[in-house]
């Protein structure tokens, strides 16, 4: 930020202090697909989430009106960018939150630094949100593409599963994966023995699946999302891959995902989660809730972050008297995060909020009890093991 | 052991299988639209949405009325053909005194509405849909390994292919569609009721639309997108075998959907754009089409 900046936020902060020890308005942007191949898993249920993030912190008792707009990215970086500026210069928005699609989030990073807001992501995989493109305006909160290679990854090693075969979409956010996945296995004494970059988005995937098989890798790391990895699983289980004695690790799988996929064709895979709607009481209540606002459908993990992330800025919000970006943003940092979704965690000075994140497995048809009980947990990756370390991130402005 | 193109025999045959699967959904969709074009001189942008309608229509009938497989395949094309012949009666209809232009941007309007309406009840994630038991599991041909389905998909969409060239080509029927397009005027003349075939082949053409969504439902998930994924390559396979030939249509329909499985082994970048460079070529060399007439 430069001087003349820097004046103008001091003034304009101390020229509202005074009403906004009475009355704070905040007004959140919520940034996602609602029409796309991603807008079952984030879309009109991070509408709902952010609505009980502010309900549930009573907002209204403590003297915060908080108003919830949101837009469709369309997974454009261009769009995302319109949008956002939009937002700042003219609607009054403070803070934007979800926004998946790796590339839509980088523009949303650029132009929140440039305007001095705040923008919480739960919805966007790369790491370098925190890495090489890390911003003091900007929190990562649900999942990260090192945190999906290091939980799945490291687990399949550690069964004895040493030689892969990737199959990757052939875009920023598969490559990112791949490239991750790679460097954990590689770590662990395994070794890639090659892997097929398909068209984002593919329809058909048998051919890819054929060239896997015949490579004789014992696993098969599915680098892709969304609808590419529910149609590569679906034709595997066709072909007859897994029980012919390859197994499948799909790097990023959301719960949505295996709804579409059906238990029948879904069960063993190994998939890494930062939530799960049936981990505790607090979650299945707040799951329940969920799903009665949302068609009966139960959150994932990046509704849950949306939530949470929404709740952690109002605390923010009330314990500042005010939202003046440096000091939100402190104060977020500063002060331990607590929700029924995440349990205790913090927000790293690079922006990357820590948890613990959760490996599971999908449960069989006859395991499952009912709509929605997928899986089965294998381990609890502990928050200090489950995010890339805070030096190896190459972030700018982190001290050390 | 020989080797072409770099890629081991075994692995060649394989993906040459795999591509006259793909070609089959080609085959049938591209049919449907030669139909459609060659009959009653509408660009149908809807059939993607009316192939989706069909893998809808047999997950409903599967999930609501607990309706298999099998029934599916029959009851589907006929559900789907009527909402195909309501829509002519309705709109169609009233364009073929236009531009080709109108029908093109009514036919596409209608895939927008139809889709949107889809993804708002049922979301964007896909349905499940099994294989039928019958058809599960699969055969080992010594170079890879078969899904039964995959092999019936091939044996329907040829018998059906077949079928349709047939009728129009070769039987009584088929003299009257085609005679009825060059001059409907004569055609009802004879006491032909003219009007009633037009709509009723625009509901034939949307009906195996249907058929190939059904098909494809147990092997693609049930997605309201997954016409709009298709409908520009089945465009460019019409293009190239030549605007409204049937032959053309299914020729090129499966031709094409093998050169694709092959990109997919040699380049796997370049299978989405591989039939585009073809058309391309196509086009400039023989602007009708492979099988088209010039007019």
């Amino acid at each position: 930020m430069n001087f003349k900046t820097l004046i103008l936020a001091t003034a304009t902060s101390l020229l509202l202090a005074g009403t906004a020890m009475a009355q704070t308005s905040v007004k959140i942007g919520v940034l996602n697909d609602r029409s796309g191949v991603y807008a079952d898993l984030s879309g009109e249920g991070s509408v709902i989430a952010a609505r009980m993030a502010v309900e549930d912190f009573d907002a209204a008792g403590k003297g915060i009106t908080v108003e919830i707009i949101s837009a469709d990215h369309q997974n454009k970086p261009d769009v995302a960018s319109t949008i956002a500026r939009t937002w700042y210069d003219q609607d009054g928005v403070d803070l934007i939150v979800d926004v998946p699609t790796s590339s839509a989030a980088f523009a949303v990073n650029e132009v929140t630094r440039e305007k001095n807001k705040i923008f919480m992501n739960s919805g966007a995989g790369s790491a370098d949100l925190t890495g090489a493109q890390c911003s003091p305006n900007t929190v990562h909160w649900t999942y990260d593409t090192w945190a999906l290679a290091h939980g799945t990854g490291s687990a399949m090693v550690a069964e004895g599963n040493t030689k892969w075969f990737f199959i990757t979409a052939d875009y920023a956010f598969g490559q990112a994966l791949e490239k991750d996945t790679t460097a954990v296995v590689e770590a662990a004494g395994g070794e890639v023995l090659g892997a097929v970059r398909h068209p984002f988005p593919g329809t058909d995937f048998s051919s890819y699946l054929l060239q896997a098989q015949a490579s004789g890798a014992q696993v098969i790391g599915l680098a892709n999302a969304g609808g590419d990895t529910v149609n590569t699983i679906k034709q595997a289980a066709e072909f007859g891959i897994t029980q012919a004695g390859q197994a499948l690790a799909g790097l990023l799988i959301f719960i949505t995902d295996i709804n579409a996929l059906g238990l029948e064709t879904a069960q063993g895979l190994v998939l890494t989660e930062s939530f799960y709607w049936d981990l505790n009481d607090e979650t299945r209540a707040w799951s329940e809730r969920f799903a009665a606002q949302h068609g009966g459908a139960k959150p994932t993990m990046v509704h849950a972050g949306v939530y949470a992330s929404v709740l952690h800025y109002l605390k923010a919000v009330e314990s500042t008297g005010g939202k003046e970006t440096e000091a939100l943003m402190a104060a977020m940092k500063a002060t331990p995060t607590s929700d029924p979704l995440f349990g205790e965690g913090t927000i790293r000075e690079d922006g990357r909020k820590i948890h613990d994140m959760y490996l599971f497995q999908v449960k069989s048809p006859a395991e499952s009890t009912g709509p929605w009980d997928y899986y089965n947990l294998l381990a609890t990756i502990p928050a200090a093991e489950a995010f890339r370390p805070l030096a190896d991130g190459g972030c700018a402005f982190v001290s050390n | 052991m020989f080797e072409l193109l770099g890629i081991p025999p075994q692995a060649l045959f394989g993906q040459l299988l795999l591509g006259l699967i793909n070609g089959s959904f080609y085959a049938l969709l591209s049919l449907g639209l030669a139909v459609i074009f060659g009959l009653l001189n509408i660009i149908n942008f809807s059939h993607g949405a009316q192939y989706m309608m069909g893998a809808f229509v047999a997950w409903m009938l599967l999930t609501y009325g607990g309706i298999n497989y099998w029934w599916a395949l029959l009851i589907v094309p006929l559900v789907v053909g009527a909402s195909g012949v309501v829509i002519e009666r309705l709109m169609i209809s009233r364009l073929y005194h236009l531009d080709h232009l109108y029908g093109l941007l009514l036919t596409f309007g209608l895939a927008l509405i139809i889709q949107g309406l889809f993804r708002n009840q049922y979301g964007v994630s896909g349905l499940p849909y099994s294989i039928p038991t019958e058809l599960a599991g699969g055969t080992n041909l010594g170079f890879m390994f078969l899904p039964n389905y995959r092999g019936w998909v091939i044996v329907a969409s040829v018998v059906v292919c077949f079928a349709t060239w047939f009728a129009i080509e070769k039987t009584r029927l088929g003299a009257y569609l085609r005679a009825a397009t060059e001059n409907p005027t004569l055609v009802g003349a004879f006491g032909i009721n003219v009007p009633r075939m037009i709509t009723l082949t625009y509901g034939f053409g949307v009906a195996l639309a249907a058929l190939a969504g059904v098909l494809a439902a147990p092997i693609y998930s049930v997605n309201p997108n997954m016409g709009a994924d298709l409908i520009i390559v089945v465009f460019a396979v019409v293009v190239i075998g030549g605007m409204g030939s049937i032959l053309g249509a299914i020729l090129t329909g499966f031709g094409l959907g093998i050169v694709e499985g092959l990109t997919r082994v040699i380049y796997p970048e370049g299978s989405s754009v591989v039939i585009f460079v073809i058309m391309a070529i196509v086009l400039l060399v023989k602007p009708a089409g492979l099988f088209g007439r010039t007019q």
